[in-house]
């Protein structure tokens, strides 16, 4: 066993120690806080690299870690494949930025705003890496009650408010996560997912019923928090009311269930599942489909800014889930692809909000809205307006907010794009293979392409709101270490766009790999402790 | 005993819910509550629990497991309370504070008008 086997753990480890530690340091020292939460965060990121490289070998199988060096299925595992490194990071991405915006005030606005971050990413990172279901739900809790403490960061009743509404919610959903678990152990005796993957197929009728109805009570606890239409209706009331850098890495929440979803619909009701192949598809199809539309709409209605992105959480899962709907190979690898590319989006798009607002009263969008509506009453006097400059600070912020406009509408040429194309070229792959196209695949690209219409509407009349026709012409006060993690997240999505060719070359990995659950299966089961004598000695 | 278990289950999670739909902060919590309750309590039958059979296995001898209950789902429900618990107080001190702030218990924080 090597020593770099062990880098598996790090992910959780690292951040559950720097969140203690960063506890027991004073308040008052919050430099020194911020600089051990960078180097950690900065840390983390260089090991989920490292991952991503471990799991991106040719013919590659999960890595199996043993906790306590128990078998699975008698212990609980973590394993690491391509899905779950490339998971690991995207979240150590979007912290690095969003803890750098924070940096320059928010961290100050409230307390132990570093330890819960730290928590938050320890919750992440144990979600995408256990194989366990139980140890799944105490991950989801830890995320969960790091990300109570992080929607209320820097108080005001706006946040209280949803911040109670969204404890609620995710209360009730851990009820139903605990009832949809204990019924799968009820029906099956296992908890760990590789042990359940291989005993579906042979389940007694009576037991499968009983399986089917827990993996569908637990599905709604994670589609409460991936928000599917009428789940989430809390969601974008919430991320609106989140401190800008909170709702900026909250944006890989909503994915987490996305995640598990994914996850636990191909390894459990895959080709391998018996009488319960494609359990759940039609519903997720559907229900995606719903929600597609949905936040469309309510992308084209928000008035203010991080509404407006906080539909399009909406729009980007539904998306997902009518992507994972059609269990197909190659619409899922663009699913993958469209899911870190609008992940990074609207983790811009939090962070930019904040810095474009940041001048204005707010109360001027909605009054821009309605005079829009009903006309503007008093046209305002031609001024001069040979030899305006505009300044520079609101150049940078207008060259981000174009990147933005062109990533949430899929435009090329950026990689929200790709994503779309990737999705509907494959959906219509499908279609050719059985000689016509179904309607929910017409269905799904005209949504895809009327979600893209509606962003970019909404996002012009925005951007003309706010460039250039502002009610009050003040320019923000934007700091650096502000506007560089934007451009960090807005390079990533570059970056995306020119190696698009590797990108989506892991995307069709992770997509090929997650359709034979057997390796992981097998892989899972197949790891022996490692003898008593020799592992003492790392 | 397994119709005064589930009799209890459904009463638990039937009364949590009703007041999880009421307007006043203070009931969202009982119900909340009681939700958790009957939860704790659902995850303990399903390792279908007999009266008088322990979960732990003794030292020496083969053993044979029909005599014995099973372990897990106790052990399960030892972290549901736990961590039940832990969110339940936060969800208390977010309500105190949301009390605090706007003056009101109302779930959205103003009186309905």
């Amino acid at each position: 066993m090597m020593w770099s086997h062990h880098l598996l753990i790090a992910p959780i480890l690292l951040p559950l120690v720097t969140g203690a530690l960063l506890l027991l340091l004073d308040e008052r020292r919050h430099v020194l806080k911020s600089l051990i939460n960078l180097a950690a965060t900065f840390a983390l990121a260089v090991i989920a690299m490292r991952l991503l490289a471990f799991a991106d070998v040719a013919n590659a199988v999960p890595s199996v870690y043993l906790l306590g060096n128990w078998a699975a299925p008698f212990g609980i595992v973590l394993v690491l494949d391509r899905l779950s490194a490339m998971m690991l990071t995207l979240t150590a991405m979007l912290a690095l930025a969003s803890l750098v915006f924070a940096l320059a005030r928010w961290h100050r606005s409230g307390p132990h705003f570093h330890s819960l971050f730290q928590l938050l990413l320890m919750g992440l990172n144990g979600a995408f890496l256990t194989g366990d279901l139980f140890n799944l739900f105490v991950f989801f809790e830890v995320l969960l009650a790091a990300s109570y403490g992080l929607v209320l960061h820097g108080s005001g009743i706006a946040r209280v408010r949803a911040g109670m509404h969204y404890i609620a919610i995710n209360l009730a959903g851990a009820a139903l996560f605990l009832i949809g678990v204990s019924l799968i152990y009820g029906a099956t005796g296992t908890l760990n997912m590789a042990d359940l993957a291989a005993r579906i197929a042979t389940l007694a009728d009576g037991d499968r019923a009983l399986l089917e109805g827990g993996a569908a009570i637990l599905g709604i606890a994670f589609l409460i928090k991936a928000g599917m239409w009428p789940l989430g209706l809390w969601l974008p009331a919430t991320y609106t009311a989140a401190a800008a850098p909170v709702a900026a890495i909250f944006a890989i929440l909503s994915k987490v269930g996305i995640y598990v979803i994914l996850r636990l619909s191909l390894l459990l009701f895959g080709a391998d599942a018996g009488a319960s192949n494609g359990f759940g598809e039609s519903w997720l199809l559907y229900g995606g489909l719903a929600t597609m539309a949905f936040g469309a709409f309510g992308v084209l209605a928000s008035q203010a800014m991080g509404r407006l992105n906080g539909f399009y959480i909406l729009v980007s899962s539904g998306t997902l889930l009518a992507a994972i709907g059609t269990a197909d190979v190659g619409v899922i690898s663009g699913a993958l692809f469209y899911m870190v590319s609008s992940t990074l989006t609207i983790s811009v798009f939090f962070l930019l909000v904040e810095l474009v607002e940041r001048a204005q009263d707010p109360a001027a969008d909605v009054l821009a809205v309605t005079r829009e509506a009903y006309g503007d009453e008093d046209e305002e006097e031609e001024e001069d307006e040979v030899g305006v400059a505009i300044p520079a600070t609101l150049a940078i912020l207008g060259l981000c907010f174009t990147g933005c406009s062109l990533l949430l509408a899929g435009m090329p040429p950026l990689s929200g794009f790709i994503g779309k194309f990737a999705l509907l070229n494959a959906l219509f792959g499908i279609g050719e293979q059985m000689n016509s196209i179904p309607a929910t695949t017409w269905l799904f690209a005209a949504l895809l392409i009327f979600s893209g219409l509606s962003a970019m509407i909404a996002m012009m009349r925005a951007g003309i709101r706010t460039f250039w026709a502002p009610v009050e012409g003040v320019v923000p006060r934007v700091m650096l270490i502000e506007i560089v993690p934007v451009g960090f997240l807005l390079l990533l999505c570059v970056a995306m766009t020119v190696g698009g060719g590797p990108v989506m070359r892991y995307m069709d990995a992770t997509a090929h790999a997650l359709h034979a659950p057997s390796d992981y299966v097998h892989t899972v089961l197949g790891t022996r402790p490692v003898p008593r004598d020799k592992a003492g000695g790392h | 005993m397994a119709l005064v278990l589930s009799l209890a289950i459904g009463v638990l999670i039937g009364s949590g819910v009703w007041l999880l739909l009421r307007p006043r902060t203070y009931q969202v919590i009982i119900g909340l509550s009681l939700i958790s309750y009957g939860v704790n309590l659902f995850i303990f039958s399903m390792g279908r629990p007999r009266v008088g059979a322990p979960p732990l296995l003794g030292s020496g001898g083969p053993v044979d497991p029909a005599a014995y209950t099973d372990p897990i789902p106790q052990a399960l429900v030892l972290t549901a309370i736990v961590i039940g618990f832990a969110t339940t107080a936060l969800f208390l001190v977010v309500l105190l504070v949301s009390r605090g702030l706007t003056g009101s218990d109302h779930v959205d924080g103003r009186e309905p008008r």
